[in-house]
């Protein structure tokens, strides 16, 4: 379980939100709206740990995340707008790369089926510098096959995906929620997850 | 799905990082490259007095190597970070020490190591004694990690501003004067036949690499957090 409460957050010295406070429960899923700039990422970075609140706390399973420290990454996946994936490297090499550091230990056959199922089939073993952008993300995309962090945090998961794949990245929060897992997200895009109910939280 | 150790995950950041340059061999040699050229220029501009070479020798390839350590230092985290594996390293479920530590292993490999390597072919040049190369090469072997994880500092904490390269050299130059006076003193002693001098200066150059070891992965991990920001 997240549990947020009285978050405040400033970039510099604009007030980005404040008294921010919602609960996340297993196998629910939320959507951060606003317009840009209101602080969608900040919120989510926050999350993660890279920016550290003004004020409030970010409690998971009831306990400080700042405490918690290694043992909340572990539960958490991220997925920013940097699709962490380096260009000298092929797919498989990446994804391995970023899956050791997940603390998940990846075989090359894994690697490569992972890939086959983001539809990289005959990709896997090129520079991913030669690949199309939305190719890319789908590379980065596949971390989200791997592993099993309970939290999701996605910014802009959507971004440069053709409509397949917007399809296939729905499946897979479908198939997390269903683990009883947690999705955060932002997103411009329509995404919809049949059979859920999708809470909203709104910065302005 | 197999979990991994605190070791397979150190060897892995350094096997990736080795990967990557193998992959951009350019930025290896242009650290190389610039060694040898700032060495053997000494030699051409100083003209060929055999004593003063061999007094000078040791200085100038410490210094040589302090400034080809400082060039590739930059690039120790710029790229992860700008293309978003930094983000990815700190929330692996390992502490990021161990990340940091990693990299820093591997930036020595790449742009100490060959300089420790090549260091005796320069030595030639400067008409250096077969003994005093021998420990020319020890002490560049116990001193150029020091000056990558040293160095490792100053680049977290440069990460992400302007012209970092240049304040980044002027943060971390003064920290490695004392590895420069150690590396250069056991040259010195063994040439000066006081053998016991020798020791006592690469067993201080060994002590900050231990020191160094096992300080300098935390404290840069504490200012990436702070860069990250």
């Amino acid at each position: 379980m997240l549990e947020v409460s009285h978050l405040a957050c400033s970039r510099g010295d604009h007030r980005l939100f404040s008294d921010l406070s919602f609960v996340l429960e297993s196998g629910q899923i939320m959507q951060v709206q606003g317009e840009n700039g209101s602080g969608k990422t900040s919120l989510l970075r926050t999350l993660c740990g890279f920016l550290s609140p003004e004020s409030g706390k970010i409690l998971w399973d009831g306990t400080d995340m700042r405490e918690l420290a290694e043992d909340y990454f572990a539960n958490l996946l991220y997925l920013g707008h940097h699709n962490a994936i380096k260009d000298e490297l092929s797919g498989v090499e990446n994804l391995r790369i970023s899956a050791g550091l997940a603390g998940i230990a990846l075989d090359d056959k894994q690697a490569v089926a992972a890939l086959r199922r983001m539809g990289l089939k005959g990709r896997e073993r090129l520079p991913t510098k030669v690949l199309s952008q939305g190719q890319r993300r789908r590379v980065a995309l596949v971390r989200l096959l791997l592993g099993n962090a309970k939290l999701w945090v996605l910014d802009e998961p959507l971004a440069a995906l053709d409509v397949g794949a917007v399809e296939l990245v729905q499946t897979l929060i479908a198939e997390h929620l269903a683990r009883q897992g947690m999705v955060i997200f932002t997103t411009h895009q329509p995404l919809e997850i049949a059979g859920m109910e999708m809470r909203r939280l709104s910065l302005s | 799905m197999n979990t991994l150790s605190v070791w397979q995950l150190l060897v892995l950041v350094v096997r990736r990082d080795l990967l990557l340059a193998m992959r951009r061999r350019a930025d290896v040699f242009t650290t190389l490259i610039f060694f040898v050229m700032v060495v053997s220029l000494f030699p051409l501009g100083v003209g060929s007095e055999m004593e003063l070479l061999r007094k000078m020798a040791p200085g100038v390839l410490w210094v040589a190597a302090l400034l080809a350590s400082m060039l590739s230092l930059g690039r120790l985290f710029s790229a992860d970070y700008v293309d978003g594996t930094l983000e990815q390293m700190m929330l692996a479920p390992q502490s990021l020490s161990i990340l940091v530590l990693g990299k820093m292993i591997a930036h020595w490999m790449v742009s100490g190591l060959p300089l420790v390597l090549i260091a005796p072919v320069l030595g030639i040049q400067f008409d250096l004694s077969v003994p005093a190369q021998g420990v020319l090469v020890l002490g560049l072997l116990l001193g150029t990690p020091v000056l990558s994880m040293i160095g490792g500092i100053g680049a977290a904490l440069t990460l992400g501003l302007r012209g970092g390269g240049v304040l980044l050299s002027l943060l971390v130059l003064p920290l490695c004067i004392p590895v420069l006076i150690f590396g250069t003193g056991a040259v010195y002693a063994i040439s000066a036949g006081l053998n016991e001098a020798m020791v006592s200066n690469l067993a201080l150059l060994a002590a900050m690499l231990m020191f160094s070891l096992v300080l300098t992965p935390w404290v840069s991990a504490q200012a990436l957090r702070i860069s990250m920001e």
